[in-house]
């Protein structure tokens, strides 16, 4: 890198406005951990009523806060509350949620095939991509030594 | 008393995503990425199921459950069938979360119109 793109990444930086660390991670701690109260609340009627276990609620709480995501970001509201939680809803699966519905609603003026289904998993496709991955690798190393080991 | 444990544990690992965000300059995507790897990587170890127990929701909620989740029906499925099961099994507790953002995400583009 020449002298001049030093100095002048140096003078950017400077300029750069700094984020306010604390006050983001309180903001997203408050709004992350209501998240999850909510998403209890769920568990708890799913658990109650239709008898779920602990370890099964999981599943219908997930597709229900994902529901609500798709009313919240059809009605404009979504954006309004991220933009203050930053962290505190892209975190939770509110925020994958988003991420596909957002992208789903945004591109369908180019049409349902080509904009709908093929932007649909746009920004979420990473997190399914790595998480099917990684979870490939440590499902078949731990199916491996427990097979070695066990027999 | 597992409200509690939901909000604080909950929080927490958003604490951490604002973290990441914010002074390690990572994008949403990188930083979803980091916390559904490192979900995985926990469970391999068997330390995400006793977070469950305690926080409920605070854990099954957050996108590292997802990592956790994936691993799990593999891991149980491989459990029935042998090595062939990590495949079969992978979605298995997970099809709910990719279902419902899939078919809410149609049902969203059919109801709302983009916006600006």
């Amino acid at each position: 890198m020449s002298n001049k793109e030093t100095s002048y990444q140096a003078y950017e930086k400077k300029l750069e406005p700094k984020r306010p660390v604390i006050k983001n991670c309180i903001k997203a701690f408050l709004v992350g951990g209501f998240v999850c109260v909510i998403g209890q609340l769920i568990s708890t009627f799913y658990m109650y009523y239709f008898h779920f276990t602990e370890q099964t609620v999981g599943n219908p709480t997930v597709a229900t806060l994902i529901f609500i995501t798709m009313i919240l970001t059809g009605i404009g509201v979504y954006d309004k509350i991220a933009q203050f939680a930053g962290a505190g809803t892209a975190i939770p699966v509110t925020g994958f949620g988003n991420a596909v519905i957002s992208a789903a609603i945004e591109h369908r003026t180019e049409g349902f095939v080509q904009g709908v289904g093929g932007n649909m998993f746009k920004l979420a496709g990473s997190v399914i991509m790595f998480g099917v991955v990684s979870a490939f690798v440590v499902a078949l190393i731990k199916t491996i030594i427990l097979n070695w080991s066990g027999m | 008393m597992v409200f509690f444990w939901a909000f604080l544990v909950g929080g927490i690992i958003c604490v951490i995503g604002q973290l990441l965000f914010d002074v390690a300059k990572l994008t949403p995507g990188h930083t979803l990425s980091i916390l559904v790897v490192s979900g995985a990587i926990l469970d391999g170890f068997g330390l995400y199921e006793p977070l469950i127990d305690l926080a409920g929701a605070g854990a099954t909620v957050p996108i590292t459950s997802f990592g956790n989740s994936l691993v799990h029906g593999a891991l149980e499925e491989a459990d029935k069938h042998g090595i062939i099961g990590v495949i079969t099994g992978m979605f298995k507790m997970t099809s709910s979360g990719i279902t419902a953002a899939i078919v809410f995400g149609f049902i969203g583009a059919l109801l709302f119109k983009p916006k600006g």
